[in-house]
């Protein structure tokens, strides 16, 4: 796809007419991926409406060991990676490269910053045996079900996690690229796919925290 | 790269040289005849466990091997066919070889993607298939739950393969729906192009919303067995039940995926070998998406007997006929397209026949399953398999050896004898009903599937199966050696040899590394003979 000669001239793939046709082409598939991502998640979401609608109390029990702030702290943290991957895109957009780069690099901290407070609040449920069901050994539960309330929680968390390592993965290869001066008016089309995905990310935590966090 | 007014005799086949430049290709067409060589090997290897399978059940009781190698026989072939073979079989061969050049494009939108799609593949591929050196696998191709939680075979590893497969599947069909918006030829608007382009954006659509549902299910039972999260396990609180429905939310759609190119490539074989363009082109088209929608509302057809609602039983009951419909319209308008046609029993016609013939059954067969009353007696009977390989081998089988007799002059360049191919093809069709038409009659009679043994008095239905499968196999091998034979020393095919409309005919046999030497502009239809002689 993205042929690079020097001086960050970009040279569109032979079989696109121009590098406009070949944006739009890789617009089109960046959706159709997102696309697939939603379905991906979504048998995940299946999954907790028909439990919750089964164990109502679990979920009620289960919601009262995750800590609230820490879910709202890493909301803002995620918010505030948009706004910055957004403000990459527009930078790339208008080749304002020093925008690009620090837009980039906020996003990324933003992201190290969320696995953070991720990686304290799973280290503590499972210091107090808050596990998935098949080790789960907090005592003084009342709900029987209440373990599989805490399955869906590592399972959709893990999941979301796991997109954004990609998401930062995705993030550290186009910064390297926009430091090398390589994104301009003409030709920014990795910057926006990245951010489509990385906005995506933002928008699975929306719905993952007041799921899993605000249920009472 | 982008040379263009390649010398004489210069085509993609010799553009590069050198195991490495196949192994490196960004080229479609190179991807597209490596993955027809890997799905045919697996083909190959799932086709020995089914003649093992068979000869297993030549007799009652022990006959070659003991009830757990054969619960592996089965799963492997399961395993394989389904998602090594079939599903990859028509997309990722004929999907990439034929797809960008019926569009007149000189690639696919993201070729680099492309291969990435075939290592995927390559790597889930064999994945799945090292199983076989270490423990094995014994669920069968469904892994239902609670058994593949408890299995002790090397079910992990397979899950993870089927799992990486998907997603060459997903990134292939998000590549071909890009390439069919984005890079058509000129004057090719959207009522002009071929059927089996339709077919191929609809199983494309199935396979981005449809395959990632099972991905995220596989991926949940590889949790289930190693981190216990206990969705689907009753003893952890789960409900095995669910891992149905998220199963057959995928699988269902995905026998559309299996079935949809084979339509595809019957409805470019028919109009040509009739001489007449097709039967009603839009209602084809319509079908073809009416068949991919309804797809997603069908799969609580496959639970009649699994505790669902009597309600939501009868609404998959209805909705189910309406596949009915659907194929219903096409198989009348395949044979409305051939009524007064100048018909040519070329090898890629009788195998377009054959494909009519043996899928009308499976297809009516499928409307017993879907009456609950019926279903309720032939759940988990040889009733059903014998319904599922009609459909799946009759169709998406004998739709892609239509496929491959047709394109094989394209694809290679040389020709192949068709006295050879008449007889392969007689071999197979006599040996697939000779095999399966048996199980319709013992299934009715309650001969249960999956099952080791059986009583004796379906000992001589069995015999048939067996005897009929090997026919079946034969004809396949009848077939590799005649199309070997034809690779390396055919007549040399020329540019148009059946004398079609689509835009890959246009050019020369093999195609050239970029496909056309102009680029090609559309000004009639894809079925549109009046200017092409024979």
């Amino acid at each position: 796809m993205a042929e690079v000669a020097v001086h960050g001239h970009h040279h569109h793939a032979h079989h696109f007419e121009s590098s406009e046709h070949e944006f739009v082409s890789c617009k089109q598939g960046m959706w159709l991926f997102l696309l697939q991502e939603v379905l991906f998640f979504s048998p995940l979401f299946v999954a907790y409406a028909i439990f919750r609608s089964l164990y109502p109390g679990a979920f009620m029990e289960g919601h009262q060991y995750l800590d609230w702030r820490m879910g709202g702290l890493n909301t803002l943290v995620l918010i505030s990676s948009s706004l910055s991957m957004a403000l990459a895109v527009s930078g790339a957009q208008r080749s304002q490269t020093k925008r690009t780069v620090i837009g980039l690099s906020l996003t990324l901290f933003f992201a190290l910053c969320f696995l953070v407070v991720k990686y304290f609040e799973y280290s503590h449920k499972l210091h107090l045996g808050i596990s998935t069901a098949g080790f789960f050994s907090l005592p003084g539960i009342h709900d029987p079900k209440t373990p599989l309330f805490f399955s869906l929680y590592f399972v959709m968390t893990g999941l979301h996690g796991i997109h954004v390592i990609g998401g930062m993965i995705a993030i550290i290869w186009v910064l390297r690229r926009a430091r090398r001066n390589e994104f301009n008016a003409q030709y920014n089309t990795p910057v926006e796919m990245v951010g489509l995905y990385w906005h995506f990310v933002d928008l699975v935590w929306i719905y993952l925290f007041p799921m899993l966090y605000l249920v009472g | 790269m982008t040379q263009s007014g390649a010398a004489h005799g210069d085509n993609y086949l010799n553009h590069e040289k050198g195991i490495k430049s196949w192994l490196t290709t960004v080229d479609h067409k190179r991807i597209g005849v490596m993955y027809l060589f890997t799905v045919l090997a697996f083909f190959l290897v799932g086709g020995i466990f089914a003649l093992l399978v068979r000869l297993e059940l030549f007799s009652p009781g022990h006959t070659i091997v003991g009830p757990q190698t054969y619960n592996q026989f089965f799963s492997y072939h399961g395993t394989i066919m389904v998602f090594m073979v079939i599903i990859p079989l028509i997309p990722s061969t004929f999907g990439n070889f034929i797809l960008p050049m019926h569009l007149g494009a000189k690639d696919v939108a993201f070729p680099r993607l492309n291969l990435l799609s075939y290592y995927l593949y390559i790597g889930g591929a064999f994945l799945a298939a090292s199983t076989m050196a270490f423990k094995g696998i014994d669920s069968g191709w469904t892994f239902y739950a609670p058994l593949s939680l408890q299995s002790r075979a090397s079910t992990t590893l397979v899950l993870t393969g089927a799992f990486i497969m998907g997603f060459s599947g997903i990134i292939t069909a998000l590549n071909f729906i890009t390439t069919t918006h984005k890079l058509r030829a000129k004057g090719l608007t959207w009522d002009r192009l071929p059927l089996f382009i339709w077919a191929m954006y609809a199983t494309n659509i199935i396979q981005i919303l449809a395959t990632p549902v099972l991905a995220l299910t596989l991926l949940l039972l590889v949790a289930e067995r190693v981190l216990g999260i206990g969705f689907f396990d009753p003893t952890l609180g789960g409900d095995p039940v669910l891992f149905q429905h998220f199963f057959w939310f995928y699988s269902h759609p995905a026998v559309y995926i299996m079935i949809l190119p084979a339509m595809g490539i019957i409805n470019e074989v028919i109009p040509v070998f009739s001489r007449k363009t097709i039967f009603s082109y839009k209602a084809m088209a319509a079908a073809i998406f009416g068949i991919a929608i309804v797809a997603f509302v069908v799969w609580g057809h496959h639970m009649f007997a699994s505790g669902q609602s009597d309600t939501a039983s009868f609404l998959f009951s209805l909705i189910t006929k309406l596949v009915g419909v659907a194929t219903g319209i096409k198989v009348f308008a395949w044979l409305a397209t051939m009524y007064k046609g100048s018909i040519r029993f070329n090898a890629p016609m009788l195998w377009a026949m054959a494909f009519i013939f043996v899928f009308t059954v499976g297809g009516l067969t499928g409307i017993y399953l879907s009456t609950i009353a019926t279903d309720i007696h032939l759940t988990d009977t040889y009733f059903v398999v014998a319904h599922f390989h009609y459909t799946m081998v009759g169709g998406a089988i004998t739709g892609f050896m239509a496929g491959i007799h047709y394109w094989f002059p394209k694809i290679f360049g040389k020709m192949y004898k068709e006295g050879p191919a008449a007889v392969a093809c007689a071999l197979v069709f006599i040996g697939f009903n000779l095999t399966f038409f048996p199980q319709f009659i013992a299934g009715s009679r309650g001969m249960p599937r999956r099952y080791y043994d059986y009583a004796p008095e379906f000992t001589y239905l069995n015999q048939l199966s067996t005897i009929g499968s090997f026919m079946v196999a034969i004809g396949f091998v009848v077939t590799a050696i005649y199309l070997f034979q034809a690779m390396r020393n055919g007549a040399k095919a020329p540019a148009n040899p059946w004398g079609s409309a689509t835009l890959e005919w246009r050019t020369a046999s093999p195609p050239p590394h970029d496909n056309f030497s102009t680029d090609p502009v559309v000004t009639a239809g894809p079925y549109d003979y009046s200017s092409i002689k024979v």
